[in-house]
């Protein structure tokens, strides 16, 4: 229960990226699959050379961030489906993970010492403490991205995301904003995957493998739990959201389910996460909230506009 | 402020769909122009705003703003001196975000992004301000998503937001097109108003020839890709739709095709029975 928890609160990183992704920019990035093992291989290769675990971390950042530039650069300067542009990045980085890992499919970290290491000498580890600590450096995360979102630049990216022409009428390049939101998304994803590799004491090649499943997984069930009235709830939505899904993969370990069962959850939980919506009980529980919602803020403008009109394609979504 | 120098546009170039958009447009804008353009369906109206806005390169000729060399420049760094304000409400704002957060977005329009807050005490009391001029309340609903505003007060919304940054040159495509006459008519009015205070250089596309004439100091009259004539505020002045509409009627016994798409002619039948201009 505890470790679920744990795992899901390092998870929630990669997840805030693939929200940033998925969401903000309405991109779904594929790269994450592998963008998580780059970030894992070069921290446990820094940490396994002697270096410092901390600089192994921000290392897996940065990687992770070139593989996001690679599928920014080939979305958007060799116009390639951004679909397409994931998968190819993927695929090639399979190889360059395997490079990076000196050719060997997993590399031990159990007894070098990481970032965890403090947390495990003091008795932290798996206990209530743990768990603050931890949350404590994910909400550091979850500030920063939401700071950044609140920011010109970051509002940029939001409407990138939103409407392309309208911000590009304002001057914004939409090519550097995807590249851009792509590098940050991947670096998350490349840091969430070290400190992975260094919770569970090992990196291995297939360690990313269906990531952006649980990643979509950890957003829509946040999300659709806790809405997405402001980008400071919508992340706090996809922290709760990857820590429920840990807990919902414990507790089918626990009802006897195999390890090897978990990719089928993750998509079951997933689809199950996008059809609910659609149920008629549901669509008139959401229709209900966005007509209360467009009242309350017709009721301040216009006197007498009569009933608010939600026009228009992505009204209706959320974010 | 604005030369467009022979522009020419084919789109499809060498294909059976070959067709010729613009035909060697040549306009000079002076600053403080306001100047409305009409024209049948496919006479390039548009094409040649989206020239000037940079969504479209075109094939040959130049375009300057201000002495400026801008032809090849794309429709972001073409930004820089020109805002626009798109026929669709849905297309001028962003509907995931605020309204502040919307103008936050405008008022850096052509500028650089950096890392400080884009919506700021000071700067929410400015918006305050601008807003308060639409007249629709929305200065006290800041915090709101433009998602749930309705299409008249996006596409006031976006009107303010296209000018509020004292843009160079102002470019409407049929920004009232898509509303009905009373949402339109207070788009339109505001406008007028903006146009005005801040004696903005603008060009209007409209298929409606009562606007058209009534707004702005010159006229011009575009088809097949060309510019067929122009009027001045004079010669506006004492013209008349059915003027107009004459003629347009000239070109349909030339080409043998209508000449007018269904919009138009029903905005004249209804101009015309009202026994207005």
């Amino acid at each position: 229960m505890i470790a679920g928890i744990e795992l899901g609160l390092i998870y929630a990183v990669m997840a805030l990226g693939v929200y940033l992704t998925f969401r903000v920019l309405d991109f779904p990035d594929l790269t994450v699959d592998q963008s998580f093992t780059t970030g894992a291989a070069t921290a446990a290769m820094i940490i396994l050379g002697g270096g410092s675990p901390w600089l192994g971390t921000i290392a897996g950042f940065f990687a992770g961030a070139l593989a996001g530039l690679i599928t920014g650069l080939l979305h958007t300067k060799a116009h390639i489906n951004g679909l397409l542009a994931g998968i190819l990045t993927m695929t090639a980085l399979y190889s360059i993970n395997l490079r990076v890992m000196d050719g060997k499919a997993n590399l031990a970290l159990l007894r070098e010492d990481t970032v965890f290491t403090p947390l495990r000498e003091a008795g932290f580890q798996g206990s209530f403490v743990g768990v603050l600590l931890l949350l404590v450096g994910v909400l550091l995360v979850k500030v920063l991205l939401d700071w950044f979102l609140y920011t010109d630049a970051g509002l940029a990216m939001q409407a990138t995301g939103d409407n392309p022409d309208m911000i590009r009428s304002f001057g914004v390049n939409t090519d550097n904003q995807k590249i851009l939101g792509l590098c940050l998304s991947n670096g998350m994803v490349g840091l969430s995957g070290a400190l992975v590799a260094q919770y569970q004491g090992f990196a291995d090649i297939g360690m990313g493998i269906g990531l952006i499943v649980v990643g979509l997984a950890s957003v829509i069930l946040g999300q659709g739990i806790f809405g997405t009235r402001t980008v400071i709830i919508a992340t706090a939505a996809v922290i709760f959201g990857s820590v429920l899904y840990r807990l919902v993969i414990t507790a089918a370990l626990q009802l006897g389910l195999n390890p090897s069962d978990m990719k089928l959850i993750s998509a079951v939980l997933v689809v199950i996460a996008l059809v609910l919506p659609q149920m008629t009980f549901f669509k008139r529980w959401n229709a209900r909230r966005k007509d209360r919602e467009a009242r309350k803020v017709q009721a301040g403008v216009e006197p007498g506009a009569g009933t608010p009109a939600t026009v228009g394609g992505r009204t209706g979504e959320g974010r | 402020m604005l030369t467009i120098t022979d522009v020419r546009k084919t789109f499809f170039a060498g294909t059976v769909n070959e067709r010729v958009a613009l035909d060697g447009v040549s306009l000079t804008v002076e600053p403080g122009d306001f100047v409305t353009v009409i024209g049948s369906n496919g006479a390039g109206k548009s094409t040649m705003l989206n020239t000037v806005s940079g969504t479209i390169i075109p094939d040959s000729g130049s375009i300057q703003v201000s002495g400026d060399q801008v032809t090849k420049l794309g429709e972001h760094k073409k930004a820089h001196w020109i805002s626009r304000v798109f026929q669709d409400p849905m297309k001028g704002s962003s509907p995931n975000l605020t309204i502040e957060q919307n103008m936050a977005i405008a008022s850096r329009r052509g500028k650089s992004r950096g890392l400080s807050l884009g919506v700021t005490r000071s700067r929410k009391q400015q918006f305050r301000d601008e807003l308060a001029k639409l007249e629709l309340g929305l200065e006290n609903r800041l915090g709101a998503k433009v998602g749930l505003l309705s299409g008249g007060q996006r596409q006031a919304l976006s009107l303010l937001m296209a000018t509020f940054s004292s843009p160079e040159i102002l470019l409407l495509d049929e920004h009232t097109a898509a509303l009905d006459p009373q949402r339109a008519k207070h788009v339109t009015e505001l406008t007028e108003r903006m146009v005005a205070e801040q004696h903005l250089t603008t060009i209007m596309v409209t298929h409606n020839m009562e606007q058209a004439l009534r707004l702005g100091n010159r006229l011009i009259m575009m088809h097949e890709g060309k510019i067929l004539f122009e009027l001045s505020e004079e010669q506006k002045a004492k013209s008349t739709v059915s003027d107009l509409l004459s003629e347009f009627q000239k070109l349909q016994t030339v080409s043998g095709e209508p000449t007018l798409d269904d919009a138009t002619l029903l905005e004249t039948v209804r101009v015309t029975k009202e026994g207005k201009p």
